[in-house]
């Protein structure tokens, strides 16, 4: 499908947006650059105010730049207005015209476009195929529920084939249960039109589950663009390693730099592997992260010790709470097994081994 | 158990009958003053619209369709037939293409203004709302006779394209179609601005983005998602100023010098130097089912374009 293999669709260069004038000036993006690859589902994940939407809306024409440029295959689009760029957007309040039928809703964008009458038909007969809504295409928007709603916002969307698909949390407002169907429907329906999505979310399981690279955000600027996997594994920044997921701080002193490894000699006394991100020189002293199920505890002498605080069933797994001694808070994810509980009791003193290839040193 | 189960039936049956009648009781005020001031004058006027003409003005209890025929007949001095004169069917014509180019008028200025109101800053638009309201602080007498200050022979316009020599002989507006025309314009715009303000205050600005996003050109956007959707604003401000102008009478009788009648002063003739009291109720019921007709088949017609997009 993809005419330009490994080309980039969207490429943000240097862009910046202020709102406000004067001395109540707020600059929602902050020299935001990012390359967004052609078919690839590319998700802005942060936290609300970050300026994940403010970035979509400079891509989807709403707002302009107030410095950079957004190039669509080369093409600077930044100057043209929406109804000018081969791009289109789910909202996240879907906003469905209320005063047309599902058909007419989804036929929108290529009767704009001058389309034949035949040609919409067909087109939007594909489209109610594609997102299952054919029983309901007579149907006002206001007469479907809200997962049906957030179908034809698709369809409507795709429609007139855009060259990048631009989703505004668009299932923030589906229960759980529907928004796990729709996670797994959007992916199909990614693949099977071949058109690049960019997606916006403040879930972070949303954004590991979904995405081919994700770019974290945060107070107007990205701090780490990677696949799932990287963000997750190999955090670059305090931020990223604590708004995704569950995560333990360590403080450490670095020795031994290179290669992207390091190796760290925590308070404990013990000395660990650590990764570093590519083109990163920590410093002396620098914090390591380690995922709870990274680690595991034992009732002998492992790399830290300490005493338990707290136990926490989840079902699938076990959270334990443990107060180091050297003062760090630490916590480990142990999986649960049916015969046994988690062999441990509040109050004991136990050890914590880190697993290989399991810390990484941040760049705060 | 089955009887106590229907004793609770009925107690909720009654409960539900008082509560009927108490809320009967409170439209009650409404329903007098409608009474007295409403439905009693309309059947009074329908009534001497049927008697005939006393010379000195006021009734004869006599049945008469006289006042009806002469709408549209004159009866002959001599040999008694009637005549076809379409001289108040014309006044009637005159005050309906009036009322329309009013409406049509406001509404072509009154959106925009709605429009830019609806999309200032949320604190901002009761201010704009009190601004457009500021015309009713006064007396309309008062402000129609400002108009005519402004539009008279040696008034400020006439006086100022005098002064800077664009014209050497002022241009008559006072007492003109014109002057009747401006004063309606200007009476009536408010009545447009506050329904579609409100109209559009509502309207859901992401629908706008949304159409801009799916291609459609600023006047594509106009016609197909913001008209539509405040239809009901649109039909609100239309029907508020047709049917005043139509019947207006201050504004016709002082910028039109009574020369050129409105329907409102033709009525207002017949009880006063006229003397014919069931020839103004006749006309006054006449342009009542006019104006009935041509509501019914504009509502017809805008809410059906509502329903269908």
């Amino acid at each position: 499908m993809p005419d330009h293999p490994g080309k980039s669709a969207i490429e943000v260069r240097g862009v910046r947006k202020v709102f406000g004038t004067g001395d109540a000036q707020v600059a929602a993006l902050d020299t935001v650059s990012v390359s967004i690859r052609e078919n690839e589902f590319f998700t802005l994940l942060g936290p609300s105010g970050c300026g994940k939407t403010t970035l979509l809306r400079l891509i989807a024409g709403f707002d302009f730049p107030s410095e950079g440029e957004i190039l669509l295959y080369g093409q600077d689009i930044a100057p043209l207005p929406p109804f000018k760029r081969p791009v289109n957007t789910v909202f996240q309040s879907y906003a469905l015209f209320p005063h047309m039928t599902v058909a007419e809703n989804i036929g929108f964008g290529l009767e704009m476009l001058g389309k034949p009458k035949a040609e919409i038909k067909a087109r939007v007969a594909e489209m109610l195929k594609l997102v299952k809504m054919e029983a309901l295409s007579a149907r006002r928007t206001s007469q479907i529920s809200g997962g049906q709603q957030q179908r034809v916002a698709l369809a409507r969307a795709l429609a007139p084939q855009p060259k990048v698909l631009l989703l505004d949390e668009p299932l923030s407002a589906l229960d759980y249960k529907l928004r796990k169907e729709m996670q797994i429907e959007l992916k199909r329906l990614q693949h099977q039109t071949g058109i690049t999505f960019i997606f916006v979310t403040h879930d972070q399981e949303e954004a590991l589950t979904m995405s081919d690279r994700i770019a974290v955000m945060s107070a107007g600027k990205i701090l780490q663009v990677g696949t799932p996997w990287d963000i997750y594994d190999k955090p670059a920044e305090r931020f990223v390693a604590d708004f995704i997921g569950e995560t333990n701080f360590l403080t450490a002193a670095i020795t031994d730099i290179g290669n992207g490894k390091a190796r760290a000699t925590l308070k404990s006394g013990a000395t660990i592997d650590a990764t570093v991100a590519e083109g990163f020189q920590p410093k002396d002293n620098a914090t390591v992260v380690v995922r709870p199920e990274h680690a595991k505890l034992t009732s002998g002498k492992g790399d830290l010790s300490g005493t338990i605080e707290n136990i926490v069933y989840f079902g699938t797994d076990t959270h334990i709470h443990v107060q180091l001694d050297s003062g760090e808070a630490f916590t480990v994810r142990q999986q649960n097994t049916r015969s046994a509980g988690c062999g441990f009791e509040r109050g004991d003193k136990v050890g914590v081994s880190i697993g290989n290839d399991a810390a990484q040193v941040l760049r705060d | 158990m089955a009887s106590a189960f229907s004793q609770a039936a009925l107690f909720e049956a009654e409960a539900e009958k008082a509560s009927a009648r108490r809320h009967r009781l409170l439209s009650l005020p409404a329903l007098i003053i409608i009474g007295i001031f409403g439905v009693l004058p309309l059947l009074i006027i329908v009534i001497y619209s049927f008697l005939a003409a006393a010379p000195y003005g006021g009734v004869q209890w006599q049945f008469s369709t006289d006042a009806y025929l002469n709408f549209l007949f004159q009866r002959d001095i001599f040999d008694d037939t009637l005549q076809f004169t379409p001289d108040f069917l014309i006044i009637y014509l005159r005050s309906f293409v009036f009322a329309v180019v009013t409406t049509v008028i406001c509404l072509l200025l009154g959106f925009p203004t709605a429009y830019f109101m609806a999309t200032r800053p949320p604190a901002q638009r009761n201010w704009w709302v009190l601004l457009i309201t500021i015309p009713f602080w006064s007396n309309l007498l008062v402000r129609t006779l400002a108009i005519m200050f402004i539009i008279r022979d040696e008034g400020l316009i006439n006086n100022a394209l005098m002064a800077l020599g664009v014209i050497e002989k002022p241009i008559t507006m006072l007492y003109t179609n014109f002057a009747i025309q401006l004063g309606l314009l200007y009476s009536f715009l408010p009545f447009m601005v506050l329904p579609l303000y409100s109209s559009l205050e509502k309207l859901d600005f992401r629908l706008v983005e949304a159409a801009y996003d799916l291609y459609a050109t600023r006047r594509q956007v106009l016609w197909r998602v913001i008209i539509p959707l405040s239809l009901p604003g649109i039909i609100a401000g239309c029907l508020l100023v047709f049917i005043p102008a139509l019947g207006a009478y201050v504004t016709p009788l002082i910028l039109g010098g009574g020369i050129h009648l409105m329907i409102g002063d033709l009525i207002a003739q017949q009880f006063g130097s006229g003397r014919n009291w069931p020839l103004g109720c006749a006309q006054a019921l006449i342009l009542m089912a006019a104006v009935l007709v041509a509501l019914y088949f504009y509502v017809r017609n805008t809410s059906g374009k509502m329903r269908h997009g």
